[in-house]
């Protein structure tokens, strides 16, 4: 039986169509998971897609992280089921504290999509087990607020342990520090991204086909256990 | 505070009412007391007022637009015609697509932000009546010239409320134009432009059918906000001491809307609506006169239930709000309780505010008191007709006679220059990457885009089984426009169809943004029939037609208008968007071919603007004949996969074409210029109806058979190959100079 991904819709999330759509070209089972419910229907891991929940009001993830449905999920996450936030969902991830730090605006002030080229830092977390280290790949971003900050002290730490998935190459798009793209938890199961993998799963449509390893990674991890 | 109620308007026939500050004519105020057999209430004139605006009505254009039907082709591809909210088009495979563009240019002017963001609000709201799926979005823009100090207050913050608001409502912004010219500077042309998909048996319409049946508003609650912003704002020319107009522009919520279309399109899947209409300018309205008049022909609307988000509002203020992201719906009373669960759901605000009734007359209650008792259809579609006076203006004669001739203009002859005015050219802000615009829109949410800008055809797919999908292409040039009304509106028409073939897809229909200045200068009025008479021809004779559109008038400042800028958007089809061409050079060694004929015509071309700023002459010769054939040998290149690249010639000529092909792909060109042209000529000149296309050296003679076939000139031009656009025996720049000159204009400017 096909593993089964949770995409999570919270009012304003956009790209859930696009992380069903990559989760079932990696060959898993998609299940759509509504905000209002607190149930995660059984699902291997969940992915919190991007877009503007809650219109982003107060402040981009802040609303969302009182959503039912993630009372369920945090607890989920901290027993170790995998969560990709991309994007607003990394945003989400951060406000919900499974991951240290915060998303800014960009130092551009504007919003920025382009094609984005990353290097995998970590090719071992549940998400990135697919790729080799130091990898280099190219998939979208598009933001307004994806300045990754913390502290010193944290990234510090982020760095010691590994936990700095993904980093951006040529050009920092949003003033990030120390180019970081994607972090983890100290697990390696829980992966905020700023990009989106989910927008490089088809050659017709993506700028390269790089971001379905993200998806393809979990799955392995789920039928290895 | 006293209501003015249709019992005390009765009882009070010698009330001196506003209807002037309203923007009626003394004449029209005089048919609207004879509609009624006695004077209007206040309500009643505000109604009247913003629906017979010209914004609204169309009472200048409407004479006019009416070629677009009476001149249609003969064509099975229409579901929907002209009139309703977006023409509705069959691609085939029980796949229909809608679409439409309009204008938001007077309130983009006064708050740039908000006007641009609630232009892409509405025209999403007029896709998704239609019972669509809202899937992209496209912003064809007009500034003052770049470097004005008031462009760089109105471009940043169009852009920005474009994106903005397109972004967050998933929408992928998949094209559109930026230009820049002197007479925008006072009115710049935000037009908006949205294609939504749905199945055949989805359609909707607003029409308010089954006497009974409940009138229910839903989305936002009604706050003070855009009243008055259509009849003043869309109406009247900016004078340098009118009064101030700023709080009558609209403030988007792209969240609510988001939602809201999202609630509309479960609403639509469980078939619970009669009739849908979405709350736009003029507000409820609008809403309620057009449902009530294209339906049972009467509705009975109770005001005090409105949601509201100011208490203080009068009974005048709610029906005038021109408040985003509202929707009203007609749904049978056995429906409304399963209607009112999902919008629950997406926590929607829905209310039943009224009902059908087969009276005739739209009734308005607030406070228990009748304010509003009108036949319908004497607001919504029977205002007035004007037969406006046009002539052809005195200097026109004059202007078409100001050709851009090699001894009046001087050309450049050496190699040297050549290579100058290239670069010049390439880094002109008309000509110049878009990329500081562009990268601020999100073009791949839904992970349907297959083509985006700079393509020549922004592309979609419809049906992730089959590949089907759609290309869109919006174009324009005012300065053709200007030398000649008739062939310039056919020319932008040429152009967007060209840009669509050039991508694989068959032209199949076309919606139409028409700016000018006032209708009440008959000069301005001829440029409108022209324009309007010359693309009601060549959408005949191409065979593709008017779905629907917007009129823009009063885009002047003082005395001095706009260029005349009819922006046509054409829609095609593809079968299988794997077959796409793009536009940038594929692998080294392919063939380069300049298909169609090139002649010495510089009239109205960018080389005149930039180097000269000359504008005179006539526009490039028309042939649609060719522009139809050149549209099959490119469809039939893609489909049966000859083409790795095609691109067409337009603003800058061949010189451009090539330039962009070079920069798209990062590869360089071998090109020969043609024996018997002059090479400025060849380079700059911007005759229409030609491509230029790349072919794998195995397809050459296929290709080249094809076009002979079909009697269409086609020249062997060059060799994708090296990492230089060289000219042979003129001049060679590597692309990585390309790049450095098309990429730093706009950024050096707006930051």
């Amino acid at each position: 039986m096909a593993a089964r991904i949770g995409v999570v819709t919270f009012p304003g999330s956009l790209d859930d169509v696009d992380a069903a759509r990559a989760v079932r070209l990696a060959g898993a089972e998609p299940v759509a998971l509504w905000h209002k419910d607190r149930t995660l229907q059984g699902v291997d891991a969940v992915v919190l897609p991007g877009g503007f929940s809650y219109g982003d009001y107060l402040r981009c993830g802040a609303i969302a992280r009182f959503a039912p449905v993630m009372e369920s999920l945090v607890d989920a996450a901290r027993g170790g089921l995998p969560v990709l936030g991309i994007c607003n969902g990394f945003q989400i991830l951060c406000e919900s504290h499974l991951l240290p730090g915060a998303l800014t605006r960009n130092d551009s002030l504007h919003f920025v999509c382009r094609d984005q080229r990353l290097r995998i830092e970590n090719a071992a977390t549940a998400w990135t087990s697919a790729f080799q280290p130091g990898q280099e790949i190219v998939v979208p971003l598009k933001n307004g607020e994806g300045s990754y900050v913390a502290d010193e002290r944290t990234l510090d730490e982020l760095e010691a342990e590994g936990r700095v998935v993904a980093r951006y190459l040529d050009v920092n798009p949003n003033g990030s520090r120390r180019d970081i793209a994607g972090i983890s938890n100290a697990a390696g199961t829980v992966v905020g991204l700023m990009p989106h993998p989910e927008h490089a799963v088809e050659p017709l449509t993506g700028p390269t086909t790089d971001g379905l390893g993200f998806f393809t990674s979990v799955l392995t991890r789920l039928v290895g256990a | 505070m006293t209501v003015d109620t249709v019992a005390h308007a009765a009882a009070t026939p010698d009330v001196v009412q506003p209807f002037a500050e309203l923007g009626l004519k003394p004449d029209e105020y005089e048919r609207i007391r004879a509609i009624l057999g006695r004077r209007p209430t206040s309500s009643e004139l505000a109604m009247y007022s913003v629906m017979w605006s010209e914004h609204c009505s169309y009472k200048s254009s409407k004479v006019h637009l009416r070629q677009f039907g009476e001149k249609a082709p003969k064509t099975d591809a229409l579901l929907v015609g002209i009139g309703e909210n977006a023409g509705v088009v069959d691609i085939g495979q029980g796949w229909a697509v809608t679409f439409k563009v309009e204008s938001h240019n007077h309130p983009s002017y006064v708050e740039p932000y908000q006007g641009a963001a609630t232009g892409v609000g509405g025209i999403v709201r007029d896709i998704l009546t239609m019972g669509a799926r809202p899937v992209a979005v496209m912003d064809p823009l007009r500034f003052g010239p770049a470097d004005a100090p008031d462009t760089r207050r109105v471009l940043p913050g169009v852009v920005a409320g474009i994106g903005g608001y397109g972004n967050c409502l998933g929408l992928p912004n998949i094209g559109g134009e930026v230009v820049f010219d002197e007479t925008y500077l006072g009115n710049p042309l935000v037009n908006a432009l949205c294609v939504g998909t749905l199945r055949h048996g989805d359609i909707k319409l607003a029409k308010a059918s089954g006497p009974g049946n409940l009138v229910v508003l839903f989305g936002a609650k009604t706050g003070g906000d855009g009243i008055g912003g259509v009849s003043v704002l869309a109406s009247e020319t900016f004078d340098a001491d009118g009064p101030a107009k700023r709080p009558s522009v609209q403030v988007g919520d792209p969240f609510t809307e988001k939602v809201l279309i999202e609630c509309c399109l479960e609403i639509f899947a469980a078939d619970l609506v009669v009739g849908i209409q979405d709350l736009g300018g003029a507000g409820l309205s609008c809403a309620t006169s057009e449902l009530a008049s294209a339906g049972s022909g009467g509705m009975h609307v109770v005001l005090d239930r409105v949601p509201l988000r100011d208490p203080t509002l009068s009974p005048e203020e709610i029906l005038m709000s021109e408040s985003q992201e509202r929707m009203c719906a007609v749904v049978e009373p056995a429906k409304a309780a399963r209607f009112l669960e999902i919008c629950e759901r997406w926590d929607v605000t829905a209310t039943v505010v009224g009902e059908v009734t087969d009276t005739g007359r739209l009734v308005v209650e607030w406070h228990g008191e009748v304010v509003v008792d009108v036949p319908p259809r004497t607001v919504a579609h029977e205002g007035p007709v004007y037969h406006r006076p046009f002539a052809r203006p005195g200097g026109q004669d004059d202007l078409q006679a100001d050709a851009p001739t090699a001894d009046r203009l001087p050309r450049p002859s050496t190699p040297d220059e050549l290579r100058a005015t290239l670069l010049r050219m390439v880094a002109a802000p008309n000509l110049a990457a878009k990329t500081w615009v562009t990268s601020q829109y999100d073009r791949y949410v839904r992970g349907n885009t297959v083509l985006a800008q700079p393509e020549d055809a922004g592309m979609v797919r419809v049906d992730e089984e089959t590949g089907l999908g759609v290309a869109l292409a919006t174009d324009g040039n005012g300065r053709h426009c200007r030398l000649d009304p008739y062939a310039g509106a056919q020319l932008a028409l040429a152009e967007a169809y060209r840009n669509v073939a050039a991508s694989g897809a068959r032209p199949l229909a076309v919606t139409n943004c028409l700016n000018f200045g006032s209708p009440e200068d008959p000069a301005v009025m001829w440029q409108f029939a022209e324009a309007t008479r010359g693309l009601a021809d060549a959408c005949l004779e191409l065979g593709v037609p008017v779905t629907g559109g917007n009129v823009s008038f009063y885009n002047q400042t003082g005395e001095v208008a706009i260029l005349p800028t009819p922006v046509v958007g054409v829609l095609g089809v593809i079968d299988d968007v794997d077959r796409r061409t793009p536009m940038g050079f594929g692998p080294e060694g392919e063939t380069v071919l300049l298909v169609g004929e090139t002649r010495d015509e510089l009239g109205g071309s960018e080389w005149a603007h930039v180097v000269h700023g000359h504008l005179g002459g006539l526009p490039p010769v028309v042939d649609l004949r060719r522009e139809r054939q050149l549209a099959e040998i490119l469809v039939a290149g893609s489909r049966d996969g000859m083409l790795t690249a095609a691109h067409d010639v337009s603003d800058g000529g061949l010189a451009q074409a090539l330039v962009e092909m070079c920069l798209r792909s990062g590869r360089g060109a071998r090109v020969f210029l043609p024996d018997g042209v002059d090479p400025f000529v060849a380079l700059f000149s911007e005759s229409a109806g030609r491509a230029v296309v790349a072919v794998p050296r195995s397809e050459e003679l296929r290709f080249t058979d094809m076009c002979v076939a079909r009697h269409v000139p086609v020249v062997r031009i060059g060799v994708v190959d090296g990492d230089a656009l060289d000219v042979q025996e003129q001049f060679s720049v590597t692309v990585e100079e390309l790049r450095a000159a098309s990429e730093a204009t706009l950024p050096a400017l707006f930051g």
